[in-house]
């Protein structure tokens, strides 16, 4: 209990950004999700993606994960294009838990442990208390509370020890006290030397540790800023949007 | 971290299954309750005394088997579809070959414990005795059956991302199966009458198999990574 | 491009009325089945016709595996629709002949039942590309198009021996045997209408599974530059 936090992988190569996304395009048939983005992140940073429902955060956490593929443009991710070379070197909390219903957070993280060639139960134990539960709990996760369920899920994507973290809404339904824990653990990673990037509406809650904030609208990147600035922290308003986009043209 | 090999995965994959398999007993309580009613039910539609019937009962058998793997199959990826459990595992670096052989395997206990059960009741009803060799009809058995699940928990993965897909399932797998079903089907008869050798459908079963095994593994990892 | 095709067009039509006067004036009349045989000239011709637009359907599958390109997904679609119709023919004009000769529409022939279990295999592809959702349509058809044609050469096996263990009413005679020359000839001609009129529908086919990518292509593009104007 003294470091809970899972043990990070070698620093990354001085090759540059951890995330380097170039001209991104994905379609859903006619519908465009994400009309090209371009972006480096630099490593053991914490970003947070805000941005209105359908603007496209997480269509770009999926296509930087490499579970969608971008209709145009290139992903880099940790120096490789190829996503699958790298798969032990991140972790991805979905915004579905991501979780086997019927079985418990130990039986769990076993499993998602093996495909990673972890047998040592000792690690997923670790990874349950890291996220403040408690790893002898043998109820299913089914039955489990939502924020329990959420800390439970970010335990499975941060088993292996990644460099590189994406999490998608990783706080809804989640209670204050939890979200909190989730965060300064978040923090601690971050000080490690992961790289994060978070998704999500509730900028409040990320406010405290956010690096840098970026900015999705309709499916473009408009606005990066240092922290998250006051006027991101209520909900988004659209004269704001007119705001940011007029800030980008300038830019 | 030692890279996982795709045997361990396999195992673990498989185990997991069957760990679920039991707690929630989705797909065998359907598909055993689904094979006693068609067998029921055939025994009404062909009436199992009339010494015709016998001649057929090794196509009812193996009718009523397709129709009851259909339903196992089709619950084979709706456990990975819920929370979105396939996500994880299309993130990890473990070979999409291991799920595939996995969920094919554990269909394959699946069915045999069908059969196992099915079996039993057709000797009954039909009033059965086998002419062959009863050997020959277990290596028919696990040939079949193997043919059954490799191409419909194939299938079953391409269906996912269709609509419909209960439906789709058996659209796209009986027409290919068919091949595999009139060896399983002569084979049996052949067997139980004792008339013909069933060595030539043995084998189409074994090359049916061999085929259609290699061809899902290799294009297992397309069809998982088709989004 | 357009020239050539009306080139290409006028062509077909002119082997399709040759081959129909080989197949209707000038292969003599035969001697036991009378003017009703002519329709195997169609028969056959269409058969393989068919069975040549499944293979090419296998190859456009494996190239689009491979290098993912529309093209080749475009010819998958064109060669199995085509392939689909041709097989069509093949499994109507084998009962028209069969009634007269035999004496029934259907028979669970050697040749007939193969044909069958194609029609459907190749049906059951098209219903997939019909019902799949999305962007993945053309990686699952292919697939199944992979599995499809692995599966003729056991149907083929699984399907004669079926035959052979289930003896059915003598039948004289099977339809290739003993065919004069000049019948021969009828047949090679209507074979190559019959080729060039499915090589024409492909074209069509494919120009048209083509036109309708660059279609959506360019729908997509253009809600990419309309949000543009809208951001300004």
């Amino acid at each position: 209990m003294n470091d809970p936090t899972p043990s990070i992988a070698a620093p990354l190569s001085s090759e540059g950004a951890a995330v380097s996304v170039r001209d991104v395009v994905r379609h859903f048939g006619r519908f465009a999700a994400l009309r090209g983005i371009t972006a480096d992140f630099a490593p053991g940073r914490l970003y947070v993606l805000l941005g209105e429902n359908g603007a496209g955060k997480s269509t770009l956490l999926r296509v930087i994960a490499g579970l969608l593929a971008p209709s145009r443009g290139s992903v880099r991710v940790l120096g490789s294009s190829d996503i699958r070379s790298v798969a032990t070197r991140f972790g991805y909390m979905g915004h579905a838990p991501l979780l086997y219903d019927e079985m418990s957070a130990v039986e769990n993280l076993a499993y998602f442990a093996a495909l990673y060639g972890i047998t040592d139960r000792a690690r997923c134990e670790d990874a349950i208390r890291t996220v403040g539960l408690d790893p002898s709990l043998e109820r299913r996760v089914g039955q489990y509370s939502q924020g329990m369920r959420q800390r439970i899920s970010l335990a499975r994507a941060i088993v292996h020890g990644p460099e590189l973290l994406f999490l998608d809404e990783p706080f809804s339904n989640v209670d204050v006290r939890s979200a909190k824990q989730m965060t300064s653990l978040l923090a601690r990673m971050r000080d490690q030397g992961t790289t994060i990037f978070v998704v999500t509406h509730q900028a409040a809650i990320m406010e405290p540790v956010a690096d840098e904030c970026v900015v999705l609208d309709a499916g473009r990147l408009v606005a990066r800023e240092k922290g998250i600035p006051p006027r991101l922290l209520t909900p988004y308003l659209a004269e704001e949007r007119a705001a940011l986009r007029t800030n980008m043209e300038g830019a | 971290m030692t890279s996982p090999t795709l045997w361990a995965i396999t195992r673990r994959s498989l185990v997991k299954d069957l760990r679920l398999e039991w707690r929630s007993k989705d797909a065998i309580n359907s598909m055993l309750f689904f094979a006693l009613l068609v067998v029921v039910i055939f025994s009404f539609g062909f009436d199992p005394t009339a010494e015709e019937s016998r001649k057929i009962a090794g196509g009812l058998l193996w009718v009523a088997i397709l129709f009851a793997t259909v339903v196992a199959l089709n619950q084979t990826w709706t456990r990975e579809l819920r929370n979105q459990v396939l996500d994880a595992y299309r993130l990890s670096p473990a070979p999409p070959q291991a799920l595939f052989l996995s969920k094919t395997i554990g269909n394959f206990l699946f069915v045999s414990i069908l059969e196992v059960l099915m079996v039993p009741l057709f000797v009954v009803f039909y009033n059965l005795r086998s002419v062959g060799p009863v050997w020959q009809l277990l290596v028919v058995a696990l040939l079949a059956t193997w043919a059954l699940v490799v191409n419909g928990t194939f299938f079953a993965a391409l269906s996912i991302r269709t609509r419909s897909r209960e439906i789709m399932l058996p659209l796209i797998l009986f027409p290919i199966s068919i091949p595999a079903l009139l060896a399983m089907v002569d084979a049996t008869t052949s067997i139980l009458t004792g008339d013909n050798s069933p060595i030539f459908w043995i084998r189409l079963l074994a090359v049916y198999d061999l085929v259609f095994t290699t061809v899902s593994l290799i294009l297992f990892e397309p069809v998982l990574n088709a989004e | 491009m357009k020239i050539l095709f009306n080139v290409l067009a006028v062509f077909t039509l002119l082997l399709l009325g040759y081959g129909f006067c080989q197949a209707m004036y000038i292969a003599p009349t035969e001697a036991t089945m009378g003017d009703v045989q002519r329709i195997f000239y169609y028969h056959l011709p269409s058969a393989w016709v068919a069975f040549l637009l499944f293979f090419v359907n296998f190859l456009a599958s494996c190239w689009y595996l491979t290098r993912r390109s529309p093209g080749a997904d475009a010819l998958a679609l064109a060669s199995a629709e085509v392939g689909v119709s041709f097989c069509t023919i093949v499994l109507i004009t084998g009962p028209i002949w069969a009634r007269p000769i035999w004496g029934i529409w259907w028979t669970w022939d050697a040749r007939l039942t193969s044909t069958l279990v194609l029609w459907l295999i190749y049906v059951s592809y098209l219903v997939l590309r019909h019902y799949a959702t999305g962007g993945q349509v053309p990686v699952l058809a292919a697939a199944l198009g992979i599995f499809g044609f692995v599966d003729v050469p056991i149907v083929y096996m699984a399907i004669r021996w079926f035959r052979t263990q289930h003896p059915q009413p003598v039948i004289g005679g099977g339809q290739g045997t003993g065919l004069d020359h000049t019948m021969w000839v009828a047949v090679l001609w209507n074979l190559a209408a019959f080729a060039m009129l499915a090589l024409m529908f492909v074209l069509i086919r494919y120009r048209q599974a083509l036109d309708e990518h660059a279609l959506e292509e360019a729908h997509a593009q253009a809600s990419l530059d309309y949000e543009t104007e809208g951001a300004q």
